[in-house]
């Protein structure tokens, strides 16, 4: 590691230094990911850009209509003890505490976790989930996108060199719909997931499911959405997810590595999108 | 590449230094200011031996620069006792047996001690899952759970 820091005091300057250095700047806000990759030699900018300094990038709030909005460099923790995200849902508090140990959900921050773009990670398919969007900025202006076109490969995301997450949106949640998280950890509590499941659902007056959103972590280079599981439970009801859930198996593409074999995390895909659908059945 | 002087607290005293930008609190603690306490451990925030607290929250020093501490007051191992005097939870730690090697040590302290802000009365399920990021290699998690409860005044 061998770099100069730079602490601007707003997203302005922070763009103006990423405009001055191009690629030879990185930015950082907590710094888990980004001390690890430079510690490592994968990551070897020159200039630093840490966004801790910036207060509009702070802060967690209830939007007029009911939606939730994130600041950029909120931590893991602030969003865990936000009484505002847990009015919200409360499977939102679930994904942010179930990241590694309580040291790095102080330090790491939202939307350093999203730029991270690990696929492993267990915010990112609770905010696609929930339908969350990522506001962006660049020298060029500024864009909105959805959490669930932000990933594009392992650790690779849709954001330009010069483009900083200012904000993450989650949209109000339409009346009586729900969500949920699991993750399966078979060998220790601080570990990735093996599989991770996060579900919304929403019941029609009829009792039958009207809409739910399923989005897979771990088991592909992004967070996989289940739409072949969504459209086989629609206008169904409890006694379909069985049947539904089985579709996850082609849906999703695990690798083989120490937390299993592809054919073992198809089939655990299975079981735990039952497990997420039925826990929101209950 | 770029120094900058860091300005905070260790463990009430006012201290200042000048880093370079690329130094991370774990090596700035120990090799610049003779706080040994605070162990580096696996060096990619997993361990828990180099747990600190930054304005009372818990960070791993190895993972965390310098920099970011400034103006912030910084509690490691050696901040726990006032007065050579242990708190419940070091004296608990010794009772129960809550180490072996004691290599871990001092993180477990740490950790527990921000646990015990958080939970006074925690349950036996919060203070796994609280203190399941320090690790201990001797395996001595009965001991170290056993301590936490009696300093909470469970036992």
């Amino acid at each position: 590691m061998s770099f100069d820091y730079h602490a601007p005091r707003s997203v302005g300057e922070a763009l103006a230094l990423l405009e001055r250095y191009g690629e030879d700047a990185h930015v950082m806000a907590g710094g888990t990911a980004t001390v690890l990759l430079m510690r490592q030699g994968l990551l070897r900018p020159g200039h630093v850009v840490g966004l801790r300094a910036i207060d509009e990038l702070r802060g967690i709030s209830r939007t007029g209509s009911g939606g939730l909005r994130i600041g950029a460099t909120v931590t893991h923790r602030e969003v865990e003890r936000s009484a505002e995200a847990r009015a919200y849902s409360s499977a939102l508090i679930e994904a942010f505490a179930s990241v590694a140990t309580v040291r790095i959900r102080n330090q790491a921050t939202v939307a350093g976790n999203l730029a991270h773009a690990d696929p492993a990670q267990d915010p990112p398919p609770m905010l696609a989930a929930f339908g969350a969007t990522v506001n962006v900025r660049s020298p060029r202006g500024g864009r909105a996108l959805p959490v669930s076109e932000l990933a594009v490969d392992h650790f690779t995301t849709s954001l330009a060199h010069d483009e900083v997450i200012t904000e993450i949106v989650l949209p109000p949640l339409e009346a009586g719909s729900r969500g949920t998280y699991l993750k399966f950890l078979p060998k220790t509590a601080d570990d990735y997931a093996t599989v991770s499941v996060a579900a919304t659902l929403r019941l029609a007056d009829d009792g039958t499911i009207a809409e739910t959103r399923i989005v897979l972590g771990a088991v592909g280079p992004t967070p996989i959405r289940a739409r072949r599981v969504e459209e086989a439970l629609r206008g169904r009801t409890a006694r379909a997810v069985a049947e539904a859930a089985a579709l996850v198996r082609e849906e999703v593409d695990p690798i083989d590595d120490a937390r299993g074999s592809v054919s073992y995390k198809r089939e655990m895909a299975r079981v735990w999108t039952g497990r997420a659908l039925a826990r929101l059945l209950r | 590449m770029t120094t900058h002087r860091v300005a905070f607290t260790l463990n009430g005293a006012a201290r200042a230094i000048d880093v370079p930008a690329d130094r991370l609190l774990i090596d700035a603690l120990r090799d610049e200011l003779g706080a040994t306490g605070t162990k580096l451990g696996c060096g990619i925030g997993v361990c828990g031996a180099c747990s600190v607290l930054v304005d009372g929250e818990l960070l791993s020093a190895c993972l965390l620069p310098a920099i970011f501490v400034d103006g912030h007051a910084v509690t490691t191992v050696e901040g726990l006792a006032a007065d050579g005097e242990l708190t419940a939870t070091q004296d608990a730690f010794i009772r129960d047996g809550g180490f072996q090697c004691g290599i871990c040590t001092p993180g477990q302290l740490v950790a527990a001690t921000a646990l015990l802000v958080e939970h006074p009365r925690p349950t036996p399920d919060e203070i796994r899952t609280w203190m399941m990021g320090n690790l201990c290699r001797c395996t001595g998690y009965y001991g170290i759970e056993r301590a936490i409860g009696r300093a909470a005044g469970m036992t």
